[in-house]
Formats: structure tokens, C-alpha cells, sequence
């Protein structure tokens, strides 16, 4: 170690170049790693019909959590996703169902269903947004708020039951879940079309250089004539817009909402945005990431489910880790310190 | 301590040599920042470091107290090898480094970051009283005269200076390392800083000392080492050398004039002028007016309510009461975009904190405050890289990496990053708060040209220093602001530092409201 030349710079500059694509490339390298290992389990696994029905199950997941990378880079969190999306699908299902009677189990329905799911997604996010916000109060609380809020009004709504879509709208509706173009699920369509906007958004626009440049540091953004009250609220609504887009799908998936709808979606969203390579504390976020993330964690349930070496019970036990792993691997800085 | 040591009340060429750093090498990534530098400090003396910005001074001394580590070369603390796994090993060895950049916990208390990591305690408990009277004498020490229990985001960043000096001063240290600690001191924080250093050269302590006050160095090294683009140009003794010499081994060149020459034009037109604006506890009345082509200071004493006037005007603070104008007609500023529209640019002062996303690269940041200039719906990359490119030509910013986090480029290079973001707006009026805080004689030299520039095309500067000689080499008029109000407005003969301090005080002109901060 004290010998007098230790030519570190050139150890030094291959180690840090490849820990950039290391993390860049990291949640790619492990998703293919799932993948082999989900195949040398069983050859099913890689049959078109499991390969869809993973990306079907991710999408739910990876549309809300695209809307999670914006809140979460712009160094927000939004709690309240899965309760928004219990109560969305539910006040979708009361509408529809109440309009069965006036306007009949038709195209009209589901088209007025999915017009009040975006509008309750949008005005459920700026509620987020406006509240932390102008009433200052950390996203955290309004959002652990909003959760309970959101939560108990879908259980309220269903008398503390069950409530199930109209039989005759289920069957207009059923293509958008069940339904396919050229051979690809509709809903890993939506997930595909989420994703290119968010990345585009994100990554190309002053939007979203506004985001990653409040959740660095809000102070900087402000002295950078950044209306960063603005700018926060507008990712509420962002997420706010993609569980509303999330719910159009999943409605037709059950055909029913209940208080136990979405539970703990919330943290499927941000262990898919973290695991993506987002910080958590802001200021750095990747909507591709944030993709595969999602489908990761999709896949281990998925390969759980094809074998018996670990019960299905401990599903959640493997993404836990899979999640610390990740993000233990993406600092990067692990590296370093076992060469010293 | 050795009683060599000890007895070194004087500085020369026999006093034992503490902690010593030989052939050093050092670089991030593919990026050489540090080539084959020795140094040597003497128990009992002030070694001056001194380079331009960018030359390696932080670099080095993060070297030296084990925050870095170097690619190649040797430590060696009293003639015998050693090697700092970290800063912690470095500190047990007594070599504490007060670093450029601030290193406080914001959340914390005064007293609780002095002993952070060192708390005294009782028992298994925290002795809270004991650390509160240790602070305070601390504190007392340095004659700051600050609450303990104040909370460091709280404070100015003068007295935060302060709280690290008297954190390293807690440490006893044999060797203490001084990373340009006096770019945001005032004058009288600064004598007291040098009796304290005085104290402690007489007690042995080896100090090492970087500024790029050329007039400290004089004051207070007893040698000086001098580096340039990472390597060692010389290492002497201060007595004999001029301040255009020290310059000179700096920059490698003379600098022929260090102001720009200027003709203040008394007969523009008024683009700016600001009427009774008074902002609650900190400001009362304040009015003046700024002509095309103009630089006015604003001088005054930390707390005299300059900033807060400053931030009042272009919308970041709220005005109680007050009117503005715009080329003769009446405006309302409430928000920095409504500056923006009407051409003011505001460059902070506080350049870690609201000036610059420390984390990101150069690109983003220079492009942040103009993005809409960039593409409204999709920013235009291209441009972005060609804005970068003439950015960096222009001010001269030098990263050895341009992908590299802006956190990691020197002080003086994020400065002109800062001054290239706000020039990046275009604006009619600019209001600058400390420009060349932290930089290089060079480079302050190349910003006074860039200013003196601006207003031969017209512009307009507000300059807000606390540094005497860029005040008056600079300024048409000097605003003087004491306790809130403005208390004088200098102009030709009137503008010296005589009646500057005089108008500061509150000696001379109009009296000022008392104001608790
Ligand atoms: N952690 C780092 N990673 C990459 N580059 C770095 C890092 N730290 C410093 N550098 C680079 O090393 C060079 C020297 O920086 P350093 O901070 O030592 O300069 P300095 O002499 O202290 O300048 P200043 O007077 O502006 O403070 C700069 O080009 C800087 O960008
Ligand atoms: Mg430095």
C-alpha cells in the first residue's frame, strides 16, 4: 500500500468509468439476470403467454410508478397512490354503473368512466401538490393523509364490501385489459406510450430539467427564477394522471373495487423508481429505469409462482431484499471502499 | 509536542518540520490535478499556499489531512512516513483542516456541531451544560459573540466561518490547515482570526494558510509555496517578496492593469430607481437610482441590510413598503421571474447554497436561470453545448473534466460559472453580490475587465463587495448602508475609505434605524 508509486490513476479511471455503466446499465444487467434465471427454472417461463402476462402485471405498476420518478426526482413522495387508485376504480364503477340505467351498458359509459378517473387523478394529485406546497407541510404527511383519506372514502363508497362493475359494461369494456394490437396486450401498449412521454418529458424538456433541478436543491432552483411551487404541484399531478390511467386498466382486470384494492401499490411504485437508479432525496431520475424496475419486480413474483423451491408466500420477503441488493449495488461507492 | 517545538517562537530554517508531503501526485479519474508537489511545514510558522484557481491548493490539503488520498508520493509527520486511512486518523494525528466550502450540519446548533463526533458526556449521557460553556468560551475567544444554541441555518455565513474556526481551534491541533477561511470574513472577524493564528504560531502549532488575499500573505506568512496548473513553482520566504511578485509566480505573467478604465457617464438616462423601499427589520427608506452604464456600489457593514435591499428589489423577499421604476415607469416586482421580464439578473452571494446545483454538471447550471432561451417545448441540447462552449471561453472556466459535478470544480471556477449563468440571461441591470469571493488575482483581474465591458455596451451594475479596493477601483458611486438605511450616496472626490467607514459606522450622513438580527 505505501510503496511510493502506486499508480492508482489508471486503476482509478477504468474502476470509475465502469461503475458509470455499471450504474447506468446495472438494473438492465439484473433484469437479464432474472431472466435466465427464471428459464434455467422452468422453460415456461420464457413462452409468449407468461412473457406477456409479466408485462401486463408491470404495467399497473410502471405506469404509476413513471408518475412517481417526477415526484420523487423533484424530491417529493406521493404516499397515497394505491388508496387513490382504490378510490378512483371505485367512484369509475359507481359512475358507470349509475349510468347503466340513463345511457345503457355501451361505449358511452365506459367513455364518461374513463373521462371522471382523469379527472378525479388529476385533482387528486394537485390536492396533494397544492397542500404540500402553499400549505408548506412535508409530502410525506399530506400524502400519508391523503392515503387514509382516499382509502376510507373507497370503503365508504362500498359499504365496507365489495363494488362490482355492471355485467353488461364489463363486456364493452373488457378489450382494454384482455384486448390486443399486432399480438401485444393493450395495457403493455399504455405502459410502453407512459413511458416514452415520461421519458421525453423528463429527460428533454425545461419541465423536467425544472424537476431535477428543484430536487437537487430548492433554494438553487428558486434563485434560478424556477416557480418551483408550480413546477412540485404539476408532478402531483403527473402521478395523479398516471393512476388514473393505471385504474382505466386495472378496472377492467376485476371488474370490482373494494377497500383491499391497491393496497401497498404505493411501495411497489417507489421500489420500482429506486431500484430504476432515482434517488430517493431528489434531483436524479430515470424513467427507463424506473421501467425496467417494475418489470423486475413483477418477474420474481412471476418466478416465485413457477416453482417450489420458495413458497409464494415469501414473495415479499425476495423483493425486499432484491430491492436493498439494488440499491446497495447502485451506489457505487461499495467498490472503493473494499479497495482500500 | 516536542519541546523543540516550543521553543520555535521564531520561525527560520531550524525549526523542526512537522508534517511534510513528498513528490505528491494526485488525480480524479482520467483528470491530473496534482503533479509531483513537495511541501514542508515548520513548527511555528504560517506557510502561505498560494495558486490561482484551480491550481490544486484545496486538492493538496485534502491530501494532507486525509480526506484524499494521494495517487502517488508519501506523507511524513515528524521525519517519519505515515499514512492518513481518512480524515478521522488524520485529526488523531493533530492535523485539522478547516475546509473551503463549509462543513456544517445546518440543522444542528453552534454548539453541537463544535463537538460533533467529540461529545463530552457524563456517564452514557451527553453533558450538555459542559459543551454550551466550552463553546461559549470557544467563542468568546474569537470575540463572536454568538448564542450556542443558534442554529447554524440561522446564521450568516461569516459566523459560520467563525463556528468552524472555533470547532478547530477545540481540536488542539499540532498542524492546522486553513482553506482560504477569510473570503467571507469581514475585516475586524479577520484581525481577530490572525491573533488567533499569531497565538498558536507562537505555540508551536505548524499553520498552513491559503487565500488569495495577497495583502494577508504579507501580513501574516512566514514562507510562502506557490503552485500553478498542479505542479510546485517555488517555495520561499515571504520577506522580499512584493504582492505583483506573488502574483506574477501565480499567474506566470504580469497582470499590467487590474481595473478596467471606465468614463462614468453622469448624464444617462435613469434605468432603475428605487424609492422608499423598506422590507420589515431590515431595511427602512432606502431609495436610489441607477443610470445606464453605471456601476454603483453598495457598501456597508455585514448586516447593514444591503442584501436584503437587493433581494427586496428584484422579488425574493417581500417589500413592506416602496415603489420601483423602470426607465421612468413604475413597476411591480414580486417573484425573481418578474425581474427576469424586466432584464434585472441577480448573482448571490452564496454560491453553494442558491447559486449553483453542486451535484449536476457545468451544462445544466449555466443554462438553468435562461432554460426558456434553450427551446420552450424541447430544449435544444446543441445549443446548450454551444452556450457551454462560449461560456467557458469567455469566463475562462477552468474544469479539467466537463462532465465532472460542479461540486467538484475549485471555488474560483464555480464563481465564474455562477457569473456565466446569470450573464446567460442577457440582462439590462445586473446586481452583483461578492463577485470574486474566492478568486484568484487573475481571474478577479478578468471579472473587473467582464464588468467594466458591460457597461461600455450600456449595461448597468449594481456591486455589492466587501472588499475596499474593488469597491472604489470599480465604482462610479458608492451607496454606504448602516443599520438599514441608506446613508449616503459618494460621488467623485467623496468616494474614498475614509468616508465610506465614516458613512458605514454611522459616523457621518443619515442616521439608521436599529435593527436586531
Ligand atoms: N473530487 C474531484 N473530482 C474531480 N475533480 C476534482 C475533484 N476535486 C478537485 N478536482 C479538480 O481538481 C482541480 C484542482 O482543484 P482544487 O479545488 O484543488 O483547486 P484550488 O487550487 O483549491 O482552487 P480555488 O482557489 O478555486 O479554491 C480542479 O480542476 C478541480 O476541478
Ligand atoms: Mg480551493
Amino acid at each position: 500500500m505505501s510503496s511510493l508509486e502506486r499508480n492508482e490513476a489508471s486503476i482509478s479511471k477504468t474502476s470509475s468509468s465502469f461503475n458509470i455503466d455499471f450504474k447506468a446499465l446495472g438494473p438492465f444487467l439484473a433484469l437479464v439476470g432474472l431472466f435466465i434465471l427464471g428459464t434455467a427454472i422452468n422453460e415456461a417461463f420464457l413462452s409468449s403467454g407468461n412473457l406477456s402476462n409479466i408485462f401486463t402485471r408491470a404495467a399497473f405498476i410502471g405506469i404509476i410508478a413513471v408518475g412517481a420518478t417526477f415526484v420523487i426526482t423533484a424530491g417529493g413522495i406521493d404516499l397515497s397512490v394505491g388508496s387513490m387508485a382504490a378510490f378512483i376504480s371505485g367512484a369509475m364503477i359507481v359512475v358507470m354503473n349509475t349510468l347503466v340505467a340513463t345511457l345503457g351498458a355501451g361505449v358511452e359509459t365506459v367513455l364518461i368512466g374513463v373521462l371522471v378517473s382523469i379527472l378525479l387523478g388529476i385533482a387528486a394529485g394537485a390536492i396533494n401538490g397544492l397542500v404540500s406546497t402553499k400549505g408548506k407541510i412535508e409530502a410525506f404527511i399530506v400524502t400519508l393523509g391523503t392515503m387514509g383519506i382516499y382509502r376510507s372514502l373507497v370503503t365508504y363508497m362500498a359499504d365496507g364490501g365489495t363494488l362490482s362493475l355492471d355485467f353488461g359494461v364489463r363486456g364493452v369494456y373488457r378489450p382494454i385489459y384482455y384486448g390486443d394490437v399486432l399480438g401485444i396486450p393493450v395495457p403493455v401498449l399504455v405502459f410502453f406510450a407512459v413511458a416514452v412521454a415520461g421519458y421525453v418529458l423528463l429527460n428533454m424538456t425545461p419541465f423536467g430539467r425544472k424537476c431535477f433541478a428543484i430536487g437537487s436543491n430548492e433554494q438553487v432552483a428558486r434563485y434560478s427564477a424556477i416557480h418551483v411551487d408550480r413546477v412540485k404541484t404539476l408532478t402531483y399531478v403527473i402521478q395523479g394522471l398516471c393512476v388514473s390511467l393505471a385504474t382505466i386498466i386495472y378496472v377492467p382486470r376485476l371488474g370490482s373495487a373494494s377497500s383491499s384494492t391497491g393496497v401497498l401499490w404505493e411501495l411497489e411504485a417507489i421500489a420500482a423508481v429506486i431500484i430504476g437508479g432515482t434517488m430517493l432525496k431528489g434531483g436524479y431520475g430515470r424513467i427507463w429505469g424506473t421501467v425496467v424496475g417494475a418489470i423486475m419486480l413483477t418477474t420474481i413474483g412471476n418466478i416465485l409462482n413457477l416453482t417450489d423451491a420458495i413458497s409464494n408466500y415469501l414473495n415479499g420477503a425476495v423483493q425486499g431484499l432484491i430491492i436493498i441488493v439494488a440499491v446497495f449495488l447502485q451506489r457505487g461507492d461499495w467498490r472503493r471502499k473494499k479497495s482500500k | 509536542m516536542t519541546d523543540a517545538a516550543i521553543d520555535a517562537v521564531h520561525p527560520d530554517q531550524q525549526a523542526p518540520i512537522r508534517l511534510s508531503g513528498r513528490h505528491i501526485s494526485k488525480s480524479f479519474g482520467s483528470a491530473r490535478v496534482l503533479f509531483d508537489v513537495s511541501i514542508d511545514l515548520r513548527a511555528g510558522e504560517v506557510h502561505a499556499l498560494l495558486g490561482e484557481n484551480g491550481a490544486g491548493k484545496s486538492t493538496l490539503v485534502k491530501i494532507l489531512s486525509g480526506y484524499h488520498q494521494p495517487s502517488s508520493g508519501e506523507l511524513f509527520l515528524d521525519q517519519a512516513p505515515v499514512e492518513f486511512l481518512d480524515s478521522e486518523s488524520g485529526e488523531n494525528h493533530g492535523v485539522i483542516l478547516i475546509h473551503q466550502e463549509l462543513n456544517l450540519a445546518e440543522q444542528l446548533t453552534v454548539e453541537e456541531n463544535i463537538f460533533l463526533g467529540r461529545e463530552i458526556k457524563r456517564g452514557w449521557f451527553l453533558d450538555k451544560a459542559a459543551m454550551r460553556h466550552e463553546a461559549k468560551k470557544l467563542l468568546d475567544q474569537l470575540q463572536c459573540d454568538i448564542d450556542p444554541r443558534t442554529r447554524i441555518r440561522d446564521l450568516p455565513v461569516s459566523d459560520r466561518q467563525m463556528v468552524e474556526i472555533a470547532k478547530a481551534l477545540s481540536k488542539k491541533a499540532d498542524i492546522l490547515i486553513l482553506d482560504e477561511p477569510t473570503a467571507v470574513l469581514t475585516g475586524r472577524e479577520v484581525e481577530i482570526l490572525f491573533d488567533q493564528i499569531k497565538r498558536l504560531r507562537k505555540q508551536g502549532v505548524a499553520i498552513l494558510y491559503i487565500s488569495h488575499k495577497l495583502d494577508e500573505i504579507k501580513d501574516i506568512a512566514d514562507r510562502v509555496t506557490v503552485l500553478r496548473d498542479g505542479c510546485l513553482i517555488t517555495t520561499q520566504p515571504v520577506a522580499g517578496l512584493e504582492k505583483d511578485d506573488m502574483a506574477r509566480l501565480m499567474v506566470g505573467r504580469d497582470i499590467k492593469q487590474m481595473f478596467p478604465d471606465r468614463e462614468p457617464s453622469h448624464a444617462a438616462d435613469v434605468v432603475l430607481s428605487v424609492r422608499d423601499v423598506c422590507v420589515d427589520g431590515q431595511v427602512r427608506d432606502a431609495s436610489f437610482d441607477l443610470r445606464r452604464g453605471e456601476v454603483l456600489g453598495f457598501a456597508g457593514i455585514v448586516g447593514a441590510g444591503r442584501t436584503a435591499l437587493m433581494e427586496a428589489i428584484i422579488g425574493l423577499r417581500e417589500k413592506s413598503a416602496g415603489q420601483i421604476e423602470r426607465n421612468g415607469a413604475p413597476i411591480q416586482i414580486n417573484s425573481l421571474q418578474d425581474a427576469k421580464k424586466y432584464g434585472i439578473a441577480y448573482l448571490t452571494k452564496d454560491r453553494k447554497g442558491s447559486g449553483l446545483l453542486l451535484n449536476m454538471e457545468m451544462r445544466p447550471n449555466l443554462t438553468l436561470l435562461a432554460l426558456e432561451k434553450f427551446g420552450r417545448v424541447i430544449i435544444d441540447r446543441k445549443a446548450e453545448e454551444a452556450a457551454l462552449e462560449a461560456a467557458i471561453e469567455a469566463f475562462d472556466i477552468r474544469a479539467a473534466d466537463r462532465k465532472s459535478k460542479v461540486g467538484d470544480f475549485s471555488g474560483g471556477n464555480q464563481q465564474k460559472l455562477l457569473l456565466a449563468k446569470v450573464m446567460e440571461t442577457d440582462p439590462d441591470i445586473v446586481i452583483i453580490d461578492e463577485p470574486t469571493r474566492g478568486i484568484d488575482i487573475g481571474t478577479k483581474s478578468q471579472i473587473y475587465h467582464f464588468i467594466g465591458d458591460l457597461t461600455n455596451r450600456g449595461k448597468s451594475v449594481i456591486l455589492l463587495s466587501s472588499e475596499m479596493p474593488e469597491m472604489l477601483g470599480l465604482s462610479d458611486r458608492i451607496a454606504v448602508m448602516a443599520a438599514g438605511c441608506i446613508t449616503g450616496i459618494l460621488e467623485g472626490n467623496d468616494r474614498n475609505e475614509h468616508e465610506i467607514m465614516r458613512h458605514a459606522t454611522g459616523i457621518s450622513g443619515k442616521q439608521g434605524v436599529s435593527v436586531h438580527e
